[in-house]
């Protein structure tokens, strides 16, 4: 079984062959799932309204993909190469500070 | 280095939870079905005794059995379990999991019919309807074969351009509860054999982390299928060299399939496990009254050795499959796969099917001997013929 | 079918331990260095339920699976499987058929037909004497071994012992041993 080179995001437009890959579908590097930038997929974005956020880090638990950071004692920003734009951090938001907002409105 | 261990009077399962116990393999997860339970049974009482150092997963199904081999087998523990019937049908999900991710598991089966009719007795349609799930496959005769063809089997499938898992079959109640002589080899030879497994990968193994079982669409799927087609091509050259390893302690051969005396044969029977002993019985009688008949035993049935099998009927008149399960609306599998071999051959023998003993009904050497007279005498035709079946009532 | 190869069928019931005799005389004959078979007819395996089990013993291996279709010797465990069970099926005239009962041999010819040698022994009357219970499996081997000498004695105290002193302790056993000698010495034509 040959060792895996980890194409980069762009080169997976490239495929491999069936001889070049690691068999049974393993995948040989450590934290991969980074690589999968799901952030493509997202049609809402999450706006967050700082002057009402109480740190209560609802959404950072409840995040599917961890892409809301908890440092310190402070929310950051959200991490918007992961973000799918599901929502549901606006959903639990206790406070409703988040809005989910159409992401063409950020592609002009 | 030979081993003369020595003779006991064992039943198939006992001389499969033998080798078992030879082997000593890390991880056991088993649920108990009819004619299974014995192998199992046996070897979880080695372990109660302290004599292997099996880590035995109870589990409540043959599903979960196979799940806890699976992620065992990707931790690089060597990993076996054993089912048959309805357990098989039931881990059917994870059984194309287990090759699909290249885990070497070792499972025998105690070949049993599929329900319905409810029927806890022998044939061949549980294993067989497992033959497209990527699995190699090795049909045994004895108990002897059985406990030897463990050992072959396990070196087999953790070889590293194998590593694909295997099913050790034996028949049902015929020989899985039949007492016969079976030389145990001595323990440290057979361990020596076995040695431990040396996983490529391992999900243990911190410094080179993987992950399993993710996600294959369109995208790749279809070329990590391609690639368990690769390791099956593979299996023949790998299985002689083991095989040779293992006739060095043994003395015994282990071919893909045993021909007994087909050198002059013009009627040949190709069946498999406990029917080959009942022919191999008639061929001898029959021989005796100067016939000129040859059995053509398969063991390895997963990867099929077409050429080979073409190769060893080419001289044959008049071939009889007899296969111990129906694919209904199709060719019985072993007919239709030597159907197959045969297909290239210029000068092709006459072939004709025969299903026998469905359920655990008697293969009797009556049977055996009309198989070989209506090949003797040019009875061929493409008809689907029945061995010990009723056509009408008694 | 040459005579280098015997074949056994015994008749009993569910329970009876029929299996465990079958065992028992194969086991004794490879110890002897015989090639060696014995398997139980399964059927639905319940208690009471009459069924058989076979055994072949032979100089050269056995290939065959065929069940015992022309037995050479015909054990019956269970009296009252006579007239229920056709225990003499497919015998030949030279076959031996020993049966568990207190009835004569000419009485046994008589309920089956058979023309062929029977004998008889009161096992499960050597049974509930020595053991306390009736378990005529193991007393019919005495008589087997006797009548036959398909078998060696010594050889079965050895696998008697084998099978049960860890399991019922040596008085047990012993007595279990007594009762096949006692079959030996009382068995009759």
């Amino acid at each position: 079984m040959k060792a895996e080179k980890f194409p980069t995001e762009k080169q997976t437009v490239k495929k491999q062959g069936w001889k070049d890959i690691p068999e049974g579908g393993i995948i040989t590097r450590a934290a991969s799932a980074k690589m999968n930038k799901t952030g493509s997929w997202r049609a809402f974005r999450p706006v967050i309204d700082e002057s009402k956020c109480i740190n209560c880090a609802m959404c950072v638990l409840n995040c599917p993909d961890n892409a809301i950071p908890f440092r310190d004692g402070k929310r950051g920003p959200v991490n918007l190469d992961y973000c799918k734009g599901c929502g549901i951090c606006a959903s639990v938001c206790p406070v409703k500070c988040i809005k989910m907002e159409e992401e063409t409105k950020f592609r002009k | 280095m030979a081993a003369k261990g020595k003779t006991v009077p064992l039943t198939g399962n006992y001389a499969i939870a033998e080798a078992m116990r030879q082997i000593n393999p890390d991880v056991v997860a088993a649920y108990p079905i009819t004619p299974q339970t014995s192998i199992v049974e046996t070897f979880s009482k080695f372990a109660n005794d302290g004599r292997v150092d099996t880590e035995i997963v109870r589990v409540e199904s043959e599903h979960s059995a196979m799940s806890a081999c699976v992620g065992a087998s990707m931790a690089g523990a060597r990993a076996m379990t054993a089912t048959c019937s309805a357990g098989l049908a039931l881990m059917y999900e994870i059984v194309g999991v287990a090759s699909g991710l290249r885990c070497p598991i070792v499972m025998p089966v105690a070949n049993r019919a599929i329900s319905a009719p409810i029927n806890i007795h022998c044939d061949h349609s549980d294993s067989m309807g497992a033959r497209d799930l990527g699995w190699i496959q090795i049909y045994n005769e004895t108990a002897q074969e059985a406990y030897e063809n463990v050992f072959l089997a396990l070196k087999l499938a953790e070889h590293p351009d194998i590593q694909l898992p295997v099913m050790v079959c034996e028949d049902g109640f015929i020989t899985s509860h039949c007492v016969q002589n079976v030389r145990i080899y001595d323990d440290a030879v057979m361990k020596k054999f076995a040695g431990e497994r040396k996983p490529i990968h391992s999900l243990l193994d911190l410094k080179e982390p993987i992950s399993v079982g993710a996600i294959e669409l369109q995208d790749y799927f279809f070329e990590t299928k391609r690639q368990q087609q690769d390791a099956m091509e593979k299996v023949p050259k790998v299985y002689l060299e083991v095989a040779e390893e293992l006739s060095k302690i043994t003395g015994n051969k282990y071919g893909f399939f045993e021909e007994y005396k087909m050198k002059d044969a013009e009627a040949v029977i190709v069946t498999m496990s406990s029917a080959a002993g009942t022919t191999r019985a008639v061929v001898d009688k029959m021989r005796n009254e100067g016939k000129k008949v040859g059995l053509l035993k398969i063991r390895l049935f997963r990867p099929f050795p077409y050429e080979e099998v073409a190769r060893a009927l080419s001289k044959a008149k008049n071939v009889a499959v007899l296969d111990r399960s129906m694919s209904f609306g199709a060719h019985a599998p072993l007919y239709g796969e030597i159907r197959n071999a045969l297909y290239e051959m210029e000068k092709k023998p006459g072939l004709q099917s025969y299903v026998f003993g469905l359920g655990g009904r008697d293969l009797l050497e009556s049977h055996v001997r009309q198989a070989f007279n209506d090949m003797l005498t040019g009875k061929v035709s493409r008809e689907k013929r029945y061995l010990g079946l009723r056509e009408a009532s008694e | 079918m040459g005579k280098d190869m015997i074949e056994i069928r015994i008749h009993g019931r569910g329970g009876q331990g029929a299996k465990s005799a079958s065992q028992l005389i194969v086991e004794a004959a490879m110890d002897q260095g015989r090639q060696i078979q014995a398997f139980p007819e399964y059927g639905p395996e319940r208690t009471g339920a009459p069924m058989k089990t076979y055994a072949r013993i032979s100089d050269k291996p056995i290939e065959t699976y065929e069940p015992v279709l022309e037995p050479d010797i015909v054990l019956v465990i269970d009296p009252t499987l006579i007239g229920q069970v056709d225990v003499t099926n497919g015998m030949k005239g030279d076959g031996i058929l020993i049966v568990n009962t207190t009835e004569s041999s000419s009485e046994i010819k008589k309920k089956t037909g058979f023309t062929g040698k029977v004998y008889t022994v009161d096992a499960t009357g050597i049974s509930i004497g020595l053991l306390g219970r009736n378990l005529p499996n193991t007393p019919v081997i005495g008589a087997l071994i006797k009548v036959t000498g398909v078998i060696d004695i010594k050889y079965v105290e050895k696998r008697v012992e084998g099978m049960f002193l860890k399991k019922i302790g040596r008085e047990k056993t012993q007595a279990n041993i007594d009762a096949i000698k006692k079959a030996y010495e009382e068995v009759k034509e």
